[in-house]
């Protein structure tokens, strides 16, 4: 059972090239010094769970990706493109906006809050970025968010409104309005933290569907260890800013000799 | 002096037709100064502090001067500056007096409707990949504005108020009728009777149709929090 799972992870090692590559990275808010030098690659449909106490950077590391957070220093490489920097006359200078949006492209996230749009149906929500940032014509993207939101079982709810949906349905939403802009790397920010314990399974059933059948590189910001354990190929604990243990999840969720990974794994099994 | 029906249904008609100009006035400036408010808006998230602290100040600047003198400073004091000067008509003006002066206040208003929209908001339009112009168009406007409708409403009301100023410049509305009425028949009780007639009869049911505007929308609200409570006790 361990041999078979680090063989794969190996077999993706060698074959492809990363899709994201994190070369000492740092990020500080004021004094505070977050992440302290994080190296990290990520292969194409890998799936990754972080996990980690809060406080441990794990969020801050999918914020930088995502653009939502600026590192303190260190380069994020996504797809062959430092993503937080950009040439000019010869000389490496800090992204703009437009550089952003060229390479932000790649990368779709769902958040713990969900953050759907209030405002429009729940078609809509999942139709106004392909119509507007990647220019799909109307028919096209809503036959494609319909057939996405058949998948992730919410097509009775297509002109309803987010606020008339239970946490879980608009979790749901969220991925299907991620998964429509066909991203390479999805990632999921503690997104059934907010839900009531009784709706989590809905959304790890979705994930785990994602998981199956997508290309799609996977970072997960996880407290859900099984869950964690049966989708990701691999797993990182952060602690105190770095990455402090990094493996299979068998090798880390069960070997590992690491005290704090230790001390972190028992509260969770109380 | 006594109370004369005679002067005044003498000096209705005479006062009457200045109600166009003073309405017409107030839209035009309103309609600036909705339009002015965003650009205040705008130039204040300007991420430069030099210029954000000069927005800041002359918008307080403007603020914090009575609109008639800058009313005066248009009128008399703009055509005289050397290179500069333009001599406008007093309607016009006084559509760029009060629009500038009360644009700063909706600007405060839009301020306020943008500050509304969770942050989450912002970064679902960052993750999604939005264009500035999209993100404010379709995602952040769209949830910033309905909520300040009915403050913009009282803004309407207050300016509809404040419009008569004009007069001391020489647009022709109610209250500048009203003071030629009394000049020249040495009767001003039934003419700015007539004045406050009018501003009543328009200022008093603007207000209530406001009050319920605000009313509705809070309702509306309260239906969608009802709705989610029954779902999730359902759920």
């Amino acid at each position: 059972m361990e041999e078979v799972a680090v063989k794969k992870t190996s077999e993706i090692e060698e074959k492809e090239d990363p899709i994201v590559v994190y070369k000492d990275v740092h990020k500080s808010f004021g004094d505070i010094e977050v992440l302290k030098g994080i190296n990290l690659e990520i292969k194409p449909a890998e799936k990754l769970a972080l996990i980690g106490p809060s406080g441990s950077g794990k969020t801050t590391i999918i914020r930088l990706l995502m653009t939502l957070e600026e590192p303190t220093s260190g380069d994020i490489i996504v797809n062959g493109k430092n993503l937080w920097k950009m040439e000019k006359n010869g000389k490496l200078v800090r992204a703009n906006e437009h550089h952003l949006r060229n390479v932000r492209g790649e990368i779709g996230m769902v958040f713990q809050h969900f953050n759907l749009f209030p405002h429009m149906t729940i078609l809509e929500n999942c139709t106004v970025a392909p119509i507007h940032v990647k220019k799909e014509s109307k028919e096209k993207a809503r036959e494609r968010a319909i057939e996405m939101l058949e998948r992730v079982g919410l097509k009775d709810k297509l002109h309803n409104y987010p606020s008339q949906l239970s946490g879980g349905q608009k979790q749901r939403v969220a991925m299907a309005r991620a998964l429509v802009m066909q991203p390479k790397i999805m990632l999921f920010d503690e997104v059934t933290s907010a839900l009531d314990p009784e709706l989590v399974g809905e959304v790890l059933e979705v994930i785990r569907d994602i998981a199956n059948t997508g290309k799609t590189a996977m970072v997960l910001v996880t407290h859900e260890m099984d869950f964690a354990k049966d989708v990701a190929d691999r797993v990182l604990f952060l602690d105190k800013g770095v990455i402090a243990e990094e493996g299979t999840p068998e090798e880390v969720l069960q070997n590992s000799k690491n005290e704090r990974l230790q001390s972190f794994l028992r509260r969770f099994r109380g | 002096m006594k109370w004369n029906w005679e002067t005044f249904f003498d000096a209705l008609p005479f006062i009457l037709p200045g109600l166009g100009v003073t309405v017409g006035l107030t839209f035009a400036c309103y309609l600036f100064a909705l339009v002015f408010g965003f650009f205040w808006t705008f130039l204040r998230r300007i991420p430069i502090r030099t210029i954000n602290w000069t927005v800041t100040w002359v918008m307080e600047f403007i603020r914090s001067t009575p609109p008639l003198v800058q009313l005066f400073f248009i009128y008399y004091a703009w055509p005289m500056i050397p290179g500069i000067g333009v001599t406008l008509s007093p309607f016009t003006s006084a559509i760029l007096g009060l629009g500038i002066h009360f644009s700063t206040y909706i600007g405060e208003i839009y301020r306020s409707g943008i500050e509304s929209v969770e942050k989450g908001q912002w970064e679902a339009a960052k993750a999604l990949n939005f264009s500035t112009v999209d993100k404010w168009r379709k995602i952040i406007l769209p949830q910033a504005i309905p909520p300040t409708i009915p403050m913009l409403g009282n803004y309407l009301i207050i300016m509809f108020k404040e419009v008569p100023l004009a007069s001391t410049i020489g647009v022709a509305g109610i209250l500048l009728m009203a003071n030629t009425y009394g000049a020249r028949n040495w009767a001003y009780l039934e003419p700015l009777t007539i004045v406050g007639i009018i501003f009543l009869l328009l200022s008093y049911p603007s207000a209530i149709l406001i009050n319920k505007l605000e009313k509705r929308m809070n309702r509306r609200f309260d239906k969608e929090m009802a709705f989610v409570k029954e779902e999730v006790k359902n759920a």
